[in-house]
């Protein structure tokens, strides 16, 4: 084996120039603001409307009002592909390019990147994903999760249960099944599931479904009618969402039993089924549809001005819909912090104090053109989530529509789990940092 | 004219039988390393160590130890990225034992249980060669990936399924967890990989590696002039397994820093580090680290680089760009030269040899 100077040392200067070159631009009267999106690899299908919703509200934002109080965001997106590697790369650029809020968009993304924003101090917003325990603000003050855990999901997904069969003491000897992602995003739901079937005495069946086999669930589904489980509740995510419909369809599993996580609730998850698909439910907390203040204001600002790649009949379904209501919260948490700090142009740190004190009311929403959109959600100092209500959506085999009134989860439940899980969390860490921030106020 | 070895005498067998016997070659060498002990720390930003030179390094070490299987002994496995897993979760559970022990030490030793579980997999390769082996192999990636999953003892019953990677002390530095610099981690990174390349180029010069070509070339000629098959295949899957086990323990705790372990050992892996040792070209040490910038920091640098440099690029579109570019380079060099970027080297050296007057 020879080995010379000229080729490699060539080589790594251009390594070098490159990596070199990667350096923050940004305008005075603007704020930065780094975004993962999947519009690539195999949950495209979910990442492309996220995205798109996302980006929009931003658009819109910039368009109608000249951005929040005169500052504009500078909106980017970074790839990821949904691949863990990838958002690291892209959490070190949007550190680098100075990101007032990182957003992960995957739970392993979220996981990764916990430990390193406490020391780079970027505020995490990790909307309704990511890590439960989270919630938890003394523990990690620059995470969160609104506007409800995975664990509210799952509490909430028990009481529809309830409620359909006829109150909680109904519940004993019924069958839940869970047919989760083999991940830790689809894992999330086990612990609260376990607690809750032991104190209300109903059987726990779990299906895990490897991320290789997403399309693949035959021989899940025939456990499955094998043990006829009541009721059923999906946390999966992309390829395996469509799949899961149809499959119960074919083996002629009640599909109005089958419940989905929100993330299982995407408008091409039920369209997969057909006709059949009819009465397909899904946890939510936004609504679909254009019928608001604040989409009407997307497609006139945005859609129709040619600013945006969306397709105008995109606008408005579930997935696109959340995205809005994500960027809604960043652009709320920028409004906050510029009201606390007085500066026009906020910086990372003073995002996290607009974040931890964000109060999104019911009049708020109005304001805004959200009215009836979404479920009002407050932050405070020590709960980073909100537990907020949600709502059981119900496809009507064109669209989604609120398939149930606004559901409070068992925060009773959730809170402590979260606690112990959070301080749990920082113990194995070790030396994990003690938090420092001061509380604020909420507005 | 400047590379060309005319005057350099040998006066003993020593000298004559180096690995590099080339005084411009030493030189080189010498010039790399300080490019990578002194010139990356010194130049890159905290955004060019993390993203590209810390992964370049664990996939390099990666590589080396699948080209000492694949390349060296001539043993196809489709089991790298689970290799490289158990050597992750080793280390995880020594370290979750053994706090006080120093990371480093943990992260080699991690590479034995690694070694162990690679030969347990390689008993398949007395018997069964090529194809078949990469199917057997396959076995041990999917039940090791199963395994990452199903058993929390591994991650510690983490209500995530996650690593959480504490921090670790090194001399009073941090070396693992959030706080520790990007600049502590590549030279933790760089002074494992320097190291065990050493020992790898002197397993591979030595009588072991030259059992190992004996075998990759015709394994019953190598049986009747006295190499044990036993011991030489298996001893090639324990070092290669030995290697990924570092490689990924290195991975979880200086580059990704804790997350969806089971979900970064996948086949993808072990496909991509099997197109690094290809592409890097078989059998050869420096054709690893080719393969490894190739594979795993060129698509980096397009994607980040080219928008940076202010080519019109974003997002998604980045993405598809990179793709195609690096799908296309994939192409041309293999075209060029079928037997990877290290033989391309080679033949560059020898013109540079003869420049300017060739013969």
């Amino acid at each position: 084996m020879k080995t010379s100077k000229l080729m490699k040392g060539a080589a790594l200067g251009a390594l070098l120039a490159a990596g070199a070159v990667v350096a923050p631009a940004y305008a005075q009267d603007s704020v930065y603001f780094a975004n993962n999106a999947y519009r690539t690899g195999p949950f495209s299908g979910s990442g492309i409307p996220i995205g798109d919703g996302m980006r929009d509200y931003i658009t819109m934002i910039n368009e109608r009002d000249g951005g929040v109080n005169g500052v504009k965001i500078v909106y980017e997106e970074c790839e990821t592909g949904y691949d863990t590697k990838k958002s690291i790369e892209c959490y070190e650029q949007a550190k680098s390019k100075n990101t007032i809020v990182y957003s992960p968009w995957s739970t392993g993304a979220t996981l990764a990147a916990i430990p390193r924003a406490h020391i780079d101090k970027i505020p995490i917003l990790s909307m309704a994903y990511g890590l439960s325990a989270s919630a938890d603000g003394t523990q990690f003050p620059w995470v969160f999760i609104p506007p409800f855990t995975y664990w509210d999901g799952a509490s909430v997904m028990v009481k529809h249960m309830a409620a359909e069969l006829g109150g909680m003491d109904k519940l004993k000897g019924k069958k839940l099944g869970l047919i989760h992602l083999d991940a830790p995003f689809g894992k999330e739901p086990i612990p609260v599931l376990e607690n809750l079937a032991k104190k209300y005495g109903f059987e726990l069946k779990i299906y895990p479904v490897a991320a290789a086999d997403m399309q693949n669930q035959g021989s899940l589904w025939l456990s499955i009618r094998r043990d006829r489980p009541d009721y059923l509740y999906n946390q999966g995510w992309g390829a395996m969402n469509p799949t899961a419909v149809k499959e119960a369809i074919k083996n002629n599993f009640p599909i109005n039993k089958l419940v989905g996580v929100w993330w299982a609730g995407g408008d091409d998850d039920a369209r997969a089924g057909g006709e059949q698909a009819k009465g397909y439910k899904s946890l939510s907390w936004a609504n679909a549809g254009t019928g608001f203040p604040v989409m009407q204001d997307i497609l006139k600002h945005v859609v129709e001005k040619g600013k945006s790649t969306t397709p105008k009949d995109k606008v408005g379904e579930a997935l696109y819909n959340r995205g809005v209501y994500n960027s809604m919260l960043v652009v709320e948490g920028i409004r906050n912090a510029q009201k606390l700090t007085g500066k026009k142009v906020v910086t990372a740190e003073d995002m996290r104090r607009g974040l931890e004190s964000l109060n999104i009311t019911e009049a708020r929403l109005k304001e805004i053109g959200m009215d009836g959109f979404a479920t009002p959600t407050s932050i405070s100092c020590t709960d980073h989530s909100g537990h907020s209500k949600m709502f059981v959506a119900q496809w009507d085999g064109a669209k989604w529509i609120k398939g149930s009134d606004w559901i409070e989860p068992l925060k009773d439940e959730v809170r402590p789990l979260i606690e112990t899980n959070a301080k749990d969390y920082a113990e194995k860490a070790g030396n994990w940092p003690k938090r420092t921030e001061s509380c604020e106020k909420s507005s | 004219m400047f590379y060309r070895e005319a005057g350099q005498f040998k006066s003993t067998y020593a000298a004559d039988m180096a690995v590099f016997p080339i005084r411009q070659d030493r030189i080189g060498i010498a010039v790399i390393l300080l490019l990578a002990f002194v010139g990356v720390p010194l130049i890159g930003n905290d955004f060019f160590t993390s993203t590209v030179m810390i992964p370049f390094l664990v996939f390099s070490l990666a590589a080396i130890g699948l080209n000492i299987l694949t390349g060296y002994t001539g043993l196809i496995s489709l089991g790298t990225a689970a290799f490289m897993g158990v050597g992750a979760y080793a280390a995880y559970k020594l370290t979750t034992f053994f706090p006080g022990v120093n990371i480093i030490v943990l992260v080699l030793v991690s590479g034995l249980f690694s070694a162990a579980i690679g030969v347990l997999f390689g008993l398949p390769s007395l018997r069964i060669k090529g194809f078949y082996l990469a199917v057997a192999t396959l076995a041990a990636q999917f039940f090791l990936q199963w395994a990452f999953v199903r058993v929390p003892w591994l991650f510690n019953y983490n209500a995530s399924g996650a690593i959480e990677v504490p921090q670790r002390l090194f001399f009073g530095i941090p070396v693992t967890g959030a706080s520790a610099s990007p600049e502590t981690r590549y030279f933790v990174c760089l002074v494992l990989v320097v190291v065990l390349t050493w020992f790898a180029s002197n397993l591979v010069h030595g009588k072991l590696g030259r059992s190992w070509m004996a075998v990759r070339d015709m394994d019953i000629a190598a049986e009747l002039m006295g190499i044990k098959l036993l011991n030489a295949k298996l001893l090639a899957f324990a070092v290669s397994s030995f290697y990924a086990g570092v490689a990924g323990a290195m991975m979880i705790f200086f580059w990704y820093g804790g997350g969806e372990a089971a979900d970064v050992f996948n086949i993808r892996l072990s496909f991509n580090i099997l197109f690094m040792v290809i592409i890097g070209g078989l059998g050869s040490l420096i054709g690893s680290f080719f393969g490894a910038a190739f594979i795993a920091s060129l698509p980096t640098i397009l994607k980040f680089g080219l928008p940076a440099l202010g080519v019109p690029l974003s997002g998604a579109t980045a993405e598809h760009v990179t793709f195609m570019l690096v799908g296309a380079l994939i192409i041309v060099f293999l075209i060029v030269e079928p037997h990877g970027l290290a033989r391309l080297w080679q033949i560059g050296k020898q013109k540079l040899r003869t420049w300017p007057f060739p013969y």
